[in-house]
């Protein structure tokens, strides 16, 4: 596998399949982990970070053998591939952003992603579609398990893992499940929800992490504290308050089909028709466009397309995605003009039957 | 709806999590575009931590945190002021050498002071042993930048044989 083909390929978490992926995007859990003979990051010289990226990477490498490994230096990759990845979720905008020798290595189904040098020496990260954080757990413990038999983690027998930032310290684990909330936003309750976790120690972020906004009427539930309970409880955690929100969402989308019908078909409609003619069109305007349309699939109020492929248009009409695509390097207005002619040629000639099949 | 910050009609709702706090916007295309390009750009990863560590020091008196601040880990060296203005700490000791000062803070983050959760395989003791090789990979490279060519190699040998130790 290349970096190109990511581009090209369908990643796990926007497969759109598994338990209630018509709101569950999808689960993730992400472990952080550092070598107990360096300092963290932010005290590394050069060489440091040179020596516990080859540790590790050595050690990574050896893990995976079931999968195709991509390896990735991130010090020696353009800013749009970094971009790209990203908008993939397969690193975090500060491991992008970061200077000096640091990589990510990502199986082939883009399940897992192990970033090396991130705020923590050892980020590991599996995402899978849909709603299972059992099954996310068992894999990423298990790849825990290999790596710490090569390699000694900073422990400390009360603490737990230590990190570089004390908000990870003892599991070093985070959580997290990517819901799609249009009906909650449209009826205004989200709020009320919003405000509910966190009594209950639950963050709620954007698609793309901490400060970024709810584009597209994503959010992500995660623990926020990661000390004092064990991994399986802190997966309870969230598992647990997940089926609430899905409920509440699901009430929410049979009171606007029952009581304002005309109203929701109108919005969906007139986002689905905008989408399939704009000549020039936002990145924002397009997430937020497609949310209505994705619930629309959902509530069968558009039939000629399907989740998988809406999910795609998500990702693919962000800028790195859009930018590999066409192979140019343009400006804002440009892209605009560029991600509304890749809507238009997706929308109008590959709907159907012909598309889904394509973009299954 | 009109944009809230012209008269053009607001086609952006946007929902924004401030503080944990949500607060709603409606804005034109052209505001939420402004909006949008100015707030991505703020550096926050770091702030949410920072914000916390700043708290340590409410209730100190001007002398107690100029002394405190001055601390240094003795393995990596960080001071506690650099701990407190980034909000990162230095090297897996710090956690031993600002304990005292860490504890209500990690209390205060995770409500609880003690982990629970999955263990390392191997002797636990072994972590805290390894951490020394931070220590003495910072005077090895200390004495090779003055020049004490003797003590240099005393520490070589002595991380050499800490490094071997494990494989």
């Amino acid at each position: 596998m290349r970096l190109d083909d990511l581009t090209t390929n369908n990643g796990e978490w926007m497969r759109g399949s598994g338990p209630e992926s018509d709101i569950v995007i999808s689960s993730r859990v992400r472990m952080a982990r550092n070598l107990a003979d360096f300092p963290f990051i932010s005290r590394t010289t050069v060489q440091d970070r040179e020596r516990i990226e080859s540790i590790l990477h050595e050690r990574v490498a050896l893990i995976t053998s079931e999968n195709e490994l991509l390896y990735l230096d991130l010090s020696k990759l353009e800013k749009v591939d970094r971009q790209l990845l990203v908008e993939r979720h397969l690193i975090s905008r500060e491991h992008a952003e970061a200077q000096g020798a640091r990589s990510v290595a990502i199986d082939g189904s883009e399940k897992f992603s192990l970033m090396i040098n991130e705020e923590d020496h050892l980020r590991i990260q599996v995402m899978q579609s849909g709603l299972d954080l059992d099954g996310v757990w068992e894999q990423i413990n298990r790849i825990d398990d290999l790596i710490e038999e090569k390699v000694t983690y900073a422990f400390h027998e009360r603490l737990g893992y230590l990190t570089a930032c004390p908000t990870n310290v003892g599991t070093g684990m985070r959580v997290s499940v990517m819901l799609h909330l249009p009906a909650l936003v449209i009826t205004r309750q989200i709020d009320k929800v919003f405000r509910s976790l966190q009594k209950i120690s639950l963050a709620v972020r954007g698609l793309y992490g901490e400060g970024s906004q709810a584009m597209g009427d994503f959010y992500q539930i995660s623990n926020q504290m990661t000390l004092g309970l064990t991994e399986s409880e802190l997966i309870r955690r969230v598992s647990d308050i997940v089926p609430m929100i899905i409920d509440y969402e699901r009430q929410a989308r049979d009171f606007l089909v029952k009581e304002s019908h005309e109203n929701l078909h109108d919005r969906v409609s007139r986002a689905y028709g905008i989408l399939r003619t704009a000549q020039t069109i936002s990145s924002e305007e397009t997430m937020h466009l497609l949310s209505s349309v994705r619930m629309g699939v959902n509530l069968g109020l558009i039939n000629d397309l399907n989740i998988p492929a809406i999910n795609q248009l998500f990702i693919r009409t962000q800028p790195a995605h859009l930018q590999k695509l066409t192979g140019s390097d343009m400006d804002t207005s440009d892209r605009n003009i560029e991600r509304a002619r890749f809507l238009r040629r997706y929308l109008n000639k590959e709907n159907g039957s012909h598309g889904a099949a394509e973009h299954n | 709806m009109k944009c809230q910050n012209c008269d053009k009609p607001a086609t952006f709702h946007i929902t924004e999590l401030t503080d944990g706090k949500p607060q709603e916007l409606h804005l034109c295309e052209d505001h939420a575009r402004q909006y949008l390009t100015e707030s991505s750009g703020e550096p926050t990863p770091a702030s949410g931590m920072a914000a916390l560590a700043q708290q340590i020091a409410i209730g100190q008196t001007a002398e107690d945190l100029a002394q405190l601040d001055q601390q240094a880990c003795p393995v990596c060296g960080i001071t506690f002021f650099e701990f407190r203005s980034q909000g990162r700490l230095g090297c897996p000791h710090d956690y031993v050498c600002f304990q005292k000062q860490l504890e209500p803070l990690i209390v205060n983050i995770h409500g609880e002071s003690e982990h629970v959760g999955k263990r390392p395989s191997r002797p636990a003791g072994g972590s805290e042993h390894r951490t020394q090789l931070i220590r003495l990979r910072r005077e090895l490279k200390e004495a090779v930048d003055e020049e004490r060519y003797e003590r240099a190699s005393q520490l070589h040998d002595e991380i050499q044989r800490i490094e071997s130790e494990e494989s």
